[in-house]
């Protein structure tokens, strides 16, 4: 945890966020078993975590959906359980699930929301057709949210959150579920957003996503921060990428082993596949002198790729255990579409 | 990215409660979104368009001449009971639907707006009175194709139509609460059954309370659905207001007083 800077919470703090010690259980399952969290204003701040880690039962505690069992919450320095009107109408907040009426039009749902929010029947319209054109919805404006594809209902989602304009914006697992186009859109709307003064806090499965985004990043495991930091911080705790290399001839795997071993300087291993060789990679520019001793032994390649760490690592780094559920699985899965072909 | 410019946290009037007229507000909004959600599903309106309808033919055409000698005699008896019966049972739905509403992402958006707690459950309750109405105009205009004409006159039916919409609606708040404590959507409308068909048979709806055995007697005048029937009557038939009309009225407000406010509180409490 950060501790630096820490200072008494006053209103209109620096902290957008200031959590202390939550926790939630449900039944015997303790959700999220004491966790803290500052953050900083006009930030985007990451919480990285697999299925089940307690991200979105922390996101509904910051977020007055949910009370906290312990612990105790500070939005701009207002405490969310005394004052939980006031954390409303600094917040927005877009669920894992579209939390938009499925019956209605999309101009029916903003104009709705606008109304709740106190604005004008006219100033309502007007909002609800700027919010669109916005995120490129006006077409669909009239249609039936049934129609809407998952990424077009993210995106109204996140229109519906932006109506108040509010200077804190939850977003749980944004782009889960989204296909990659619709995923870089979802990121170009969330940097825009944060541009314009906002902080967001956001969960996500993907270490891509984190680093794309965020300034910081709380890992999040079994309800609890097991490591915090800028991105460069936890990747340089992660380690380095990995090379691998799949070698033509079986019988030269000995020999192209011990040249990589004395090139890079570094243990490898073979993995499951064969001829498979696994080295890590600290100095990228070494690879050259690597494949130039390969050619000189006539050892000859079948296939070369660079893998970047996987969440499991992360994981695997971190606690000293990979991330267990299926959900982290086909995290990896997507991560591994990174690995950069040579 | 004009329209999306944030609102920095000191440039914003913040307020600590919600106002009784942002409450109101807000209960109309949510009412609105009732209304347009019935305009797009209107096969929804299926229960409340034929049960009216079915219910006052088959029941006085089997009760008519056993109970009154004839279909004719027995109208102004039937009439006023099968509407009561139907507008209350109407209300079982808003439960149903209330729970069913819950369990959709929406409701999370409507717990973090600043908006006051109660507007979700009493718009979705107000814009039910939309199906009471309904029923009501659909009962009254079944009977008068039967031969009903109430001798109150015109406006004093409408007041009796009024009078069972206020009451449905209230009694609406105790499905509410079932909707919102309940697991799932069936076991509202299972719940809400077993209280409501004793509550209408048992009373003097369909015959006179004199018919029956002494002790049964004394709960159907004690039933306040008795009581509601008797002030349909007085007013449809007679044009006149009684004891009854008001021990309605008290019972429609002794039921919000108590449900209105743990339903708010137990839809607050849940996750």
């Amino acid at each position: 945890m950060s501790i630096q800077n820490r200072k008494e919470a006053t209103a209109n703090s620096e902290w957008a966020i200031e959590a202390r010690g939550l926790v939630k259980n449900f039944g015997d399952n303790r959700a999220v078993d004491g966790v803290n969290l500052n953050v900083r204003a006009g930030t985007i701040y990451g919480v990285l975590g697999p299925n089940g880690a307690g991200k979105t039962t922390t996101i509904r505690m910051l977020a007055t959906l949910l009370k906290a069992d312990e612990g105790s919450t500070r939005i701009f320095g207002y405490d969310v359980a005394k004052d939980p009107h006031i954390v409303r109408q600094l917040i927005g907040v877009t669920g894992q699930y579209a939390s938009v009426d499925e019956s209605l039009s999309a101009t029916e749902n903003l104009i709705i929301f606008s109304r709740l929010l106190g604005l004008s029947r006219a100033e309502s319209r007007n909002k609800a057709a700027e919010l669109l054109e916005e995120f490129g919805l006006t077409e669909a404006a009239k249609r039936p949210l049934k129609n809407f594809s998952g990424g077009m209902r993210r995106r109204l989602d996140l229109a519906a959150s932006l109506i108040a304009q509010p200077p804190l914006i939850f977003l749980d697992e944004p782009t889960t579920g989204l296909d990659p186009r619709t995923r870089n859109q979802m990121w170009d709307t969330i940097r825009r957003l944060v541009k314009t003064g906002s902080t967001v806090l956001l969960t996500t499965q993907y270490l891509q996503e984190a680093d794309e985004l965020a300034d910081r990043i709380a890992v999040i495991d079994h309800g609890r921060v097991v490591a915090e930091g800028t991105v460069n911080e936890l990747k340089a705790s992660v380690g380095t990428s990995s090379l691998h290399l799949s070698i033509q001839n079986p019988q030269d795997i000995q020999d192209a082993r011990q040249t990589i071993e004395q090139v890079l300087k570094v243990q490898t291993s073979i993995s499951s596949e064969i001829g498979k060789i696994t080295a890590p990679m600290a100095d990228a520019d070494k690879v050259t002198d690597l494949l130039i001793a390969l050619r000189q032994k006539g050892i000859r390649l079948d296939e070369m790729s660079v893998q970047k760490p996987t969440l499991d690592e992360v994981f695997l780094t971190i606690t000293g255990r990979g991330a267990e559920d299926d959900a982290s699985k086909s995290s990896n899965e997507s991560d591994k579409v990174e690995e950069e072909r040579v | 990215m004009s329209s999306s410019t944030i609102n920095q946290v000191a440039g914003r009037q913040l307020r600590k409660k919600t106002s009784f007229k942002q409450s109101v507000s807000n209960s109309l909004t949510m009412a609105y979104r009732g209304v347009l959600k019935i305009r797009r599903t209107p096969e929804q309106l299926f229960d409340v368009t034929l049960q009216p309808i079915i219910f006052t033919l088959m029941f006085t055409y089997i009760f008519g001449g056993a109970i009154s000698g004839n279909v004719q005699n027995y109208l102004p008896v039937i009439i006023p009971g099968i509407l009561v019966q139907t507008v209350i049972t109407t209300s079982i739905v808003t439960g149903v639907q209330l729970r069913e509403d819950m369990d959709k992402g929406v409701f999370d958006r409507f717990k973090s707006l600043p908006i006051a707690r109660i507007a979700p459950l009493a718009g979705a309750l107000l814009a039910d009175t939309i199906r009471y109405t309904i029923a009501t105009v659909l009962t009254f205009t079944m009977g008068y194709i039967m031969g009903y004409r109430p001798e109150g006159g015109l406006s004093h039916v409408v007041l009796a139509a009024l009078l069972v919409i206020v009451c449905a609606w209230a009694i609406s708040w105790i499905f509410a609460f079932f909707g919102v404590i309940a697991r799932t959507a069936s076991s509202v409308q299972g719940i809400s059954m077993i209280v409501l068909f004793p509550l209408t048979f048992l009373s003097n709806a369909f015959v006179p309370a004199d018919t029956l055995p002494n002790w049964l007697q004394w709960f159907v005048k004690i039933n306040p659905i008795s009581h509601l029937v008797t002030a349909v009557r007085d007013l449809a038939n007679s044009g006149t207001v009684g004891w009854d009309l008001f021990a309605s009225l008290i019972g429609a407000a002794v039921i919000v007083a108590i449900f209105a406010p743990i339903t708010v509180r137990a839809y607050m409490r849940r996750t």
